[in-house]
């Protein structure tokens, strides 16, 4: 009998996992947003007090991780294990954030479902009783994400209409068995989805069919509707590809109503702050999921809410070679209360 | 009139490379190479020189009078030694060109440190 797991995509927890602890970190435009007083720490200067922005990067990391612990009254000691990634070749933004804590540590890459997916593996650990507390975390800054996919900031280039603004924000989550929650009740683990997207200036409409695979499986397996949840958060998907995603599911009969929103929409005022598609990279809901939606579920202003943060798999070696680009979408159901439903 | 016409020109050629930029999925990289290889390609035939004529800085200082230099250069070359100036001609006319970005990029790393995109 199958009872933790509902399909090949859907997990449920008999026993809810919960989250212990958060913490996020932003930059100036993230503080300007209108996310802006749901940051534990912003700083105006993009290096964090460093001397490169990967060294900032690495070092927003480091702050998420230290005042998420802080937060929970814990030391590193008392955590078993790290899942972290980010979108720095070999992943240097969590390896190195993590050099003075010695905290056991699995690198994932998800690119921007980084969080969806080290929080799904943090609470498949501690539900399955391998760890007592762990974390998850990620990073994204906008001038290490420029170097890294397309040309560095002094470079000056001109954004296309289409693209979306990296996030300079990182964010730490600790889950546990022992939480007054909220509660991880179900995950959907993404698969990859490629529609043959080629545009790596348009990365909304390559993640968006990798949102509609996820978010179907997740209402098939738990026999809910969008309109079952108080909210319905995707990842990265910026303006046009929650356009897309809405479009996707309205020819299958499904309404995504207001209730259903994208961490690139909530980030940033799009016409203020020109943001042109939105808010992206792994830091963008990472800090949503950190900030304003976990305190949002523990003070009680919303119930239950999809978590499902979605990565384009692309590097720039394969936009070069003319590849599409593949999604993901990792989807994670947290609730105020321990009571999963189905 | 000189400089109404260099205005016009320069303003002409950056217009035409941002609705490029907007409207299709073209890299700025490509569509800076796509300019060099325009301006090589209208000099060789035959076109740019009358841009340059008309339009003066205005055709010679962006990306397209740099392919211009180019080949022009090869045709002098040529023209001076032969067929070995196909391969000496270009570089020898933009060298002036090519140096001052080596150096006054070089100047600029060692003087500044890279700042943000948005300073406001």
């Amino acid at each position: 009998m199958d009872i933790k797991r509902l399909s090949r995509q859907t997990c449920r927890f008999l026993r809810p996992p919960g989250v212990v602890s958060w913490a996020n970190v932003g930059g100036r435009l993230e503080r300007q947003g209108p996310l802006g007083s749901y940051f534990d720490v912003t700083d105006d200067d993009s290096f964090f007090g460093k001397k490169t922005w990967e060294q900032g990067e690495t070092e927003m990391q480091a702050i998420a991780l230290r005042r998420a612990l802080q937060k929970g009254g814990l030391t590193p000691e008392d955590v078993d294990c790290v899942f972290a990634g980010d979108l720095l070749n070999q992943n240097i933004g969590a390896t190195f954030s993590l050099r003075d804590f010695a905290i056991p540590f699995y690198g994932v890459y998800g690119a921007c479902s980084t969080m969806g997916e080290s929080l799904s593996l943090a609470a498949m650990a501690v539900a399955g009783g391998f760890a007592r507390l762990a974390a998850a975390q990620t990073s994204s800054h906008f001038c290490t994400a420029e170097r890294q996919y397309r040309a560095p900031v002094p470079y000056g280039s001109q954004r296309a209409p289409t693209a979306q603004w990296t996030a300079t924000a990182a964010g730490c989550c600790v889950v546990g068995a022992q939480s007054e929650g909220p509660y991880i009740t179900h995950v959907t683990r993404g698969r990859i989805v490629d529609w043959g997207i080629t545009d790596a200036a348009n990365m909304g409409a390559a993640m968006a069919p990798a949102a509609y695979d996820t978010l179907t499986a997740l209402f098939r397996d738990t026999g809910t509707a969008p309109s079952d949840y108080d909210l319905v958060v995707t990842g990265d998907l910026g303006h046009l590809g929650h356009a897309l995603l809405t479009e996707l599911f309205r020819r299958d009969g499904v309404v995504l109503g207001d209730n259903c929103t994208d961490c690139g929409i909530l980030l940033y005022h799009r016409i203020r702050q020109d943001m042109h598609a939105g808010g992206s990279g792994c830091g963008c809901s990472a800090a949503v999921l950190n900030g304003y939606l976990l305190h949002g579920l523990r003070t009680g202003k919303w119930q239950r809410l999809v978590f499902a943060p979605t990565g384009a798999l692309l590097s720039p070696t394969s936009t070069f070679q003319g590849e599409s680009i593949p999604g993901i979408c990792h989807a994670v159901v947290l609730s105020r209360t321990k009571e999963a439903q189905r | 009139m000189e400089y109404l016409n260099a205005f016009l020109c320069g303003g002409l050629l950056c217009a035409v490379g941002q609705i490029i930029l907007d409207r299709t999925n073209l890299t700025p990289a490509r569509i800076l190479t796509g300019y060099v290889v325009a301006g090589v390609f209208l000099q060789a035939v035959g076109v740019y020189q009358y841009v340059v004529d008309w339009g003066g800085a205005g055709a010679t200082v962006p990306l397209t009078g740099f392919g211009y230099t180019l080949a022009k250069g090869v045709a002098k070359a040529v023209a001076e030694k032969g067929l070995l100036g196909v391969i000496t001609g270009g570089l020898t006319a933009a060298a002036g060109g090519i140096a001052a970005a080596v150096v006054f990029g070089f100047l600029m790393a060692a003087l500044f440190r890279p700042g943000d995109k948005r300073q406001r």
